[in-house]
């Protein structure tokens, strides 16, 4: 038995990373939906989801539940095993690329092996390459799913909206031509590295500053990938029923759904990484202090829970809320103690935020922007949004070569 | 039987099993879906190679905008399931024979050529972007520019073709 | 490692596979994509020995075959398009008189 684990230990962290990563998701996912609801709603001046569970935490639990026991009709006339391909396609491709992103740059020592954080190894040369590739494959799910339907709303909405996603694509990966220049490698972790070059400027050594315009043009083009407001013409309810996915009910329906939401969190991964330092800190290095942040948000937020929770309502929430309280305060006050643990989580903790502000910013527009007719979505896309992030590629190549040319720092 | 053995033949497998589908379907649509597990195949044959670059490029490119083209063609004409004639079916044996005799040429030739390219060595070292670049820019610029050029006049073409008559 | 004539032997096979589509399938499309087939196969040669010899060059080759194949799958299936339009139909078996 000790024999075979130690042969095959590589294999089965991997396995065992593979599956925590996959709880981990589909859990986000979950909870994501709750978030979306919330915010949309608190900015829409109503309270969203608030009877199931405490401040409505349940209800990513009773959605599930019901998308297992809803009825799943086989629409007539429709291609067996497209139709079935389809939303299998789109959740494998979306979840793959969660397996490409790295969490942390520094691995866990067990047992003498090496735990990255993260399912792919640190040295994947192709890093963001691999994962443009994933999300090519990605409009297959959408252009077979509105194909396989057998109907017209399905097919015009897949058609639409893989045109869209095919458009957006070019701008995306030439948006990133510029942070691949100043790096010099495909690779994420070299990426952040590069970042890191001055650690005395925190913030300011971020690839967000020099390359203002490839930021937004990727982050206006991931938006349009991800088929969210305000480019989801082709999936809206009041434009062509429900687009692509009209003729898919509960299982494949929730497949396509969390392969939408987590598009959203791999895009936002991508942004942090690449733009944003990933898991570097906004603070320069010399402020040790601020290795203490994690705690100090951590414990005031479990003790409002905490606080919270005893004047609830309900008697559950009143049980629930101040046990999920006393967990997030007592993990708090664990990084406090132990400075080994501080240090290692710091890198996963600054991603985790950026990554969070970003899904905030995504949910934030859905519940503010109108949504971009077809002809101008396109318009856009070809006419604007790619020739910037051309025009970005050029500017970069220069500034970087006048600096090879006349010396420059 | 090593570990990179076990993968060329599991994706070699899949690489024909991919092909002879595209024979076999009776819909052009799944004839898409066949050559894209093909190209998926032979991506994952360049990553045991090595060629890592050419691997991603081949999903992106090929798989991911050729192949997607296709489909959308497929889609726009509504193309059918085929109809059978008889000059098809009468031609099938003696054609089946001579592709063989073909493929089975081809690879005697290979087989019976220098020792050296036969089991040559293959360190397992991935080549790098960066030499590849340093390759296109340095001694392929010539051609490189061309194919910029090539792909101009395809847009062209192709939107002109595509357009529908002013009547 | 994996012997290159093992992957010369697997590119013959998946070439001769393209031949036999290109020849016995009746649609346009189909014959299309055993085009396609076959520049793939060729591909993997071409890689296969760029391994074998330790050089570049078969690599740098298959990124221009990759992009006159995107170039050519263009311009073909737009021909496709107009043929289809104009005949109604995607069988060349009936599309054989320059007439109407």
């Amino acid at each position: 038995m000790n024999s075979f684990l130690a042969a095959n230990a590589e294999l089965l962290i991997t396995i065992v990373k593979i599956a925590l990563l996959l709880f981990v998701v589909l859990t986000v996912n979950a909870y994501l939906t709750w978030f979306e609801r919330k915010v949309v709603a608190h900015m829409q001046s109503r309270w969203g989801p608030h009877r199931v569970g405490p401040h409505g935490l349940l209800q990513p639990l009773a959605d599930g539940v019901k998308f297992l026991f809803k009825e799943d009709p086989t629409p007539a006339g429709v291609d067996k095993f497209v139709y079935f391909l389809a939303p299998l396609l789109a959740l494998a491709l979306a979840l793959t690329s969660i397996a490409l992103i790295p969490f942390g740059p520094d691995p866990i020592r067990f047992f003498g092996h090496d735990i990255y954080l993260g399912i792919a190894p640190p040295d994947v040369n192709i890093g963001i390459l691999a994962l443009f590739a994933v999300t090519a494959l990605g409009v297959y799910g959408v252009a077979l799913a509105g194909w396989s339907s057998n109907s017209k709303y399905p097919l015009l909405g897949g058609l639409r909206s893989s045109a869209q996603m095919i458009s957006y694509e070019l701008a995306l990966t030439m948006s990133v031509v510029g942070v691949l220049l100043m790096a010099g490698s495909f690779n994420l972790k070299k990426i952040i590295e590069a970042q890191a070059h001055h650690p005395e400027w925190g913030i300011l050594g971020w690839n967000v500053w020099p390359q203002i315009l490839g930021f937004f043009c990727f982050f206006v083009a991931a938006i349009a990938e991800t088929n969210r407001v305000p480019f989801d013409l082709p999936e809206a309810e009041s434009e062509l029923v429900a687009g692509f996915h009209t003729e898919y009910a509960s299982f494949k329906f929730a497949m396509f759904f969390i392969a939408e939401y987590t598009s959203m969190i791999t895009v936002s991964c991508l942004c942090s990484i690449m733009f944003f330092g990933g898991w570097l800190s906004p603070f320069p290095a010399s402020w040790t202090f601020t290795h203490y942040l994690p705690s100090a948000i951590l414990i005031p937020f479990g003790l409002w829970v905490i606080w919270d929770g005893i004047r609830y309502e309900t008697i559950f929430g009143r049980i629930i809320l101040p046990g999920v309280g006393t967990v997030i305060a007592a993990l708090g006050a664990v990084f406090v103690v132990l400075p080994g643990v501080n240090e290692f989580i710091q890198g996963p903790f600054w991603l985790v935020s950026k990554i969070l502000v970003f899904l905030f910013v995504y949910v934030w527009m859905r519940g503010t922007l109108p949504r971009f007719r077809y002809d101008q979505l396109m318009s856009f896309g070809w006419k604007l949004l790619l020739p910037v992030s051309i025009v970005n590629v050029i500017l970069t190549s220069f500034v970087i070569l006048a600096r090879m040319q006349w010396g420059g720092k | 039987m090593t570990a990179s053995l076990v993968v060329f033949f599991v994706l070699a497998a899949l690489a024909v099993i991919g092909a002879v589908s595209l024979i076999l379907q009776k819909h052009p649509i799944h004839s898409a879906l066949s050559l894209i597990v093909v190209m998926v195949a032979l991506a994952g044959l360049y990553l045991l190679m090595g060629a890592e670059f050419v691997a991603a490029v081949q999903i992106i490119v090929y798989g991911g905008a050729i192949m997607v083209l296709f489909v959308f063609v497929i889609m726009l004409l509504n193309a059918g399931v085929e109809e059978h004639t008889s000059i098809s079916k009468m031609a099938g044996a003696p054609g089946l024979l001579l592709v063989v005799a073909l493929a089975g040429f081809v690879a005697a030739t290979i087989a019976r050529s220098a020792e050296s390219v036969q089991t040559a060595s293959q360190s397992g070292v991935m080549s790098s972007t960066k030499d590849i670049s340093n390759m296109i820019f340095k001694d392929f610029v010539y051609p490189f520019e061309l194919t910029s050029f090539l792909i101009l006049v395809a847009i062209l073409g192709a939107t002109v073709l595509a357009q529908r008559e002013k009547n | 490692m994996v012997p290159t004539n093992y992957y010369v032997i697997l590119s013959a096979i998946l070439f001769g596979l393209g031949v036999f589509a290109f020849i016995f399938k009746r649609n346009i499309i189909t014959i299309f994509m055993s085009i396609e087939l076959m520049l793939n196969a060729v591909n993997l040669a071409f890689v296969a020995f760029s391994q074998a010899l330790g050089k570049l060059d078969g690599q740098v080759f298959v990124l221009f075959v990759i992009v006159v194949a995107a170039a050519e799958a263009a311009v073909g299936l737009g021909i496709i398009i107009l043929i289809a339009r104009n005949r109604q139909t995607l069988n060349v078996e009936r599309v054989d008189l320059l007439k109407l």
